[in-house]
């Protein structure tokens, strides 16, 4: 008993908590990443998310691309298509007003989402767990599922990759230094147009990721990505925009603190995020691990 | 002998305001070329159309045969020119050793990292730390170092000595000594007159969007008059 709640009820939502927070650390990484180059508040992540789900779920039923290989195809296919959408449309709003180009996202969601809700309708379609991830384990006080461990063991991973990738690599130096000063970068004989390309599909292909690896979850459904992408939103901004292992580490801990308020105060469990949202603004405005000004 | 960069009716503007107003200059290879005026006359201007980063221009600029005003800015570099910005540019994201290792190597012939380090014995002693930890004369020299590497065969110098102590600016003079004994290309722009008449072969004079005069710096002296009036020194 922990302040008169059951273990078994405590550690059942800090996982639901984990779980959740692996999904918001995955999608607000790729936020993140796309508004520190870009800067571009990317509103098509929830749908790009979806398509990764639709990606799957199509690839088995079509082509028979079972869930391995769709981990592969769905971020490369999304990226793909981010990448095509970044160099033909999105690229030409770099010199507007930043509004536009959260406006222009903004639509591309919702025509992506409405055209995919009048052909499959609003219900969700069902992914099967694969087989090797099907079953649970024991642990004693509670039984966890393996396909929720390996999600939350597959999002730790691939978020820490990506936060190496971007401290850690020349091209990650080359990144940060075109967050800073793109024309200067440019003048030293890089490609910045390019760059900007590869990381509005990596981005993309992070929020893919994360829709392959929550359909066998919360099946596929058209509005899977807008459900849950006002809360990334929520928790890019708690973390501070742009800050990499700020959007990492406030994703598992917003998911984690939502969780267990639904064990503390059910209610509240809901709002808690904007709750602490809205405190951060006032205490922290640049967020969390954001730098003022 | 025909020159390695060559300039001529060059326009260029900031928005609305129209900065050049048809400048004409050429720097041979191996030369150090250095451009005087006053604030606002254009210097900065100059060197960033010349780069590129300036898009709004027109005339003719060609560099080594090739036409640079048709090249985007990312080929402008690999072209041979390298420009070290006035402020200088150091990424604060980025360690000293990431900042030195930004720019790719365009061509062979750039200074090995040890030559770098005889040169700029500081950076080694600073390798890890972020780039803006470093004083201001550091700064400087990481900017020109990292662009040292990469071959380029022309550097474009925005007034490396502003702010500067006066023996971090005999450093950066000695360094310039150096790069030429290297045959290196050199177009300076420099408010610090003593400095420029140390390390310059030839100079320009710049003044509301063109250049006014052309000298060797053997006419220095006969043209100080002149000088002192133009530049109010």
């Amino acid at each position: 008993m922990i302040f008169g709640i059951p273990l078994q009820a405590f550690l059942g939502q800090l996982l639901v908590g984990l779980i959740n927070g692996s999904f918001y650390a995955l999608l607000s990484l790729g936020l993140a990443v796309i508004f520190g180059l870009l800067r571009v508040i990317n509103f098509a992540h929830g749908a790009q998310y979806m398509l990764g789900a639709f990606v799957a779920f199509l690839a088995l039923k079509f082509l028979g691309v079972p869930y391995w290989g769709a981990l592969v195809v769905a971020p490369l296919v999304v990226g793909a298509v981010g990448a095509l959408i970044e160099r033909t449309l999105l690229s030409r709003l770099y010199d507007l007003d930043h509004l536009y180009g959260m406006l222009f996202t903004f639509g591309l969601a919702l025509a992506i989402e409405g055209s995919f809700r009048w052909y499959f309708g609003a219900s969700g379609q069902p992914y099967a767990t694969p087989k090797a991830l099907t079953g649970v384990f024991n642990l004693g006080f509670m039984v966890l599922p393996i396909y929720r461990a390996w999600v939350i063991v597959a999002s730790l991973v691939v978020c820490l990759a990506v936060w190496a990738l971007i401290e850690k690599t020349r091209l990650g130096a080359t990144l940060r230094a075109a967050t800073e000063n793109p024309s200067l970068v440019q003048s030293f004989g890089i490609n910045v147009p390019m760059l900007l390309t590869l990381t509005y599909a990596l981005g993309a292909g992070l929020a893919a990721l994360a829709g392959v690896l929550a359909a066998p979850i919360y099946q596929v459904s058209p509005l899977m990505g807008s459900n849950i992408i006002i809360v990334v939103f929520a928790v890019v901004v708690v973390g501070g925009m742009g800050s990499i292992m700020g959007a990492i580490v406030t994703g598992y801990l917003l998911g984690i603190a939502e969780g267990l308020t639904k064990v503390f105060y059910p209610e509240a469990s809901n709002i808690v995020i904007f709750v602490i949202m809205a405190i951060v603004l006032i205490l922290r405005p640049a967020g969390l691990f954001g730098k003022e000004g | 002998m025909s020159a390695l960069l060559n300039v001529s009716d060059l326009n260029a503007w900031y928005g609305e305001s129209h900065i050049l107003h048809g400048v004409n200059m050429h720097v041979t290879e191996g030369e150090t070329v250095c451009i005087l005026g006053r604030n606002g006359m254009g210097k900065t201007t100059t060197l960033r159309s010349i780069m590129g980063l300036v898009r709004k221009r027109t005339g003719a600029i060609t560099f080594a045969g090739q036409d640079v005003m048709a090249m985007p800015l990312h080929r402008t570099a690999r072209a041979g020119l390298g420009f070290v910005p006035e402020e200088r540019g150091i990424f604060a994201s980025l360690s000293v050793d990431e900042n030195l290792m930004l720019p790719p190597v365009v061509a062979p012939g750039g200074m090995t990292l040890d030559e770098i380090f005889q040169l700029f014995p500081n950076l080694l002693e600073r390798r890890n730390s972020p780039g803006t930890k470093l004083s201001g004369g550091e700064q400087q020299m990481l900017a020109m170092a990292r662009i040292l590497r990469t071959g380029a065969r022309c550097l474009l110098l925005d007034e490396p000595t502003e702010g500067l102590a006066p023996v971090i600016i005999d450093a950066i003079g000695a360094v310039l000594r150096e790069l030429k004994s290297r045959g290196m290309t050199v177009v300076l722009v420099e408010q610090n007159f003593r400095f420029a008449s140390k390390v310059a072969d030839r100079f320009y004079v710049m003044d509301h969007g063109v250049m006014t005069h052309e000298f060797p710096v053997g006419e220095l002296d006969a043209r100080m008059g002149m000088l002192q009036e133009t530049l109010g020194v």
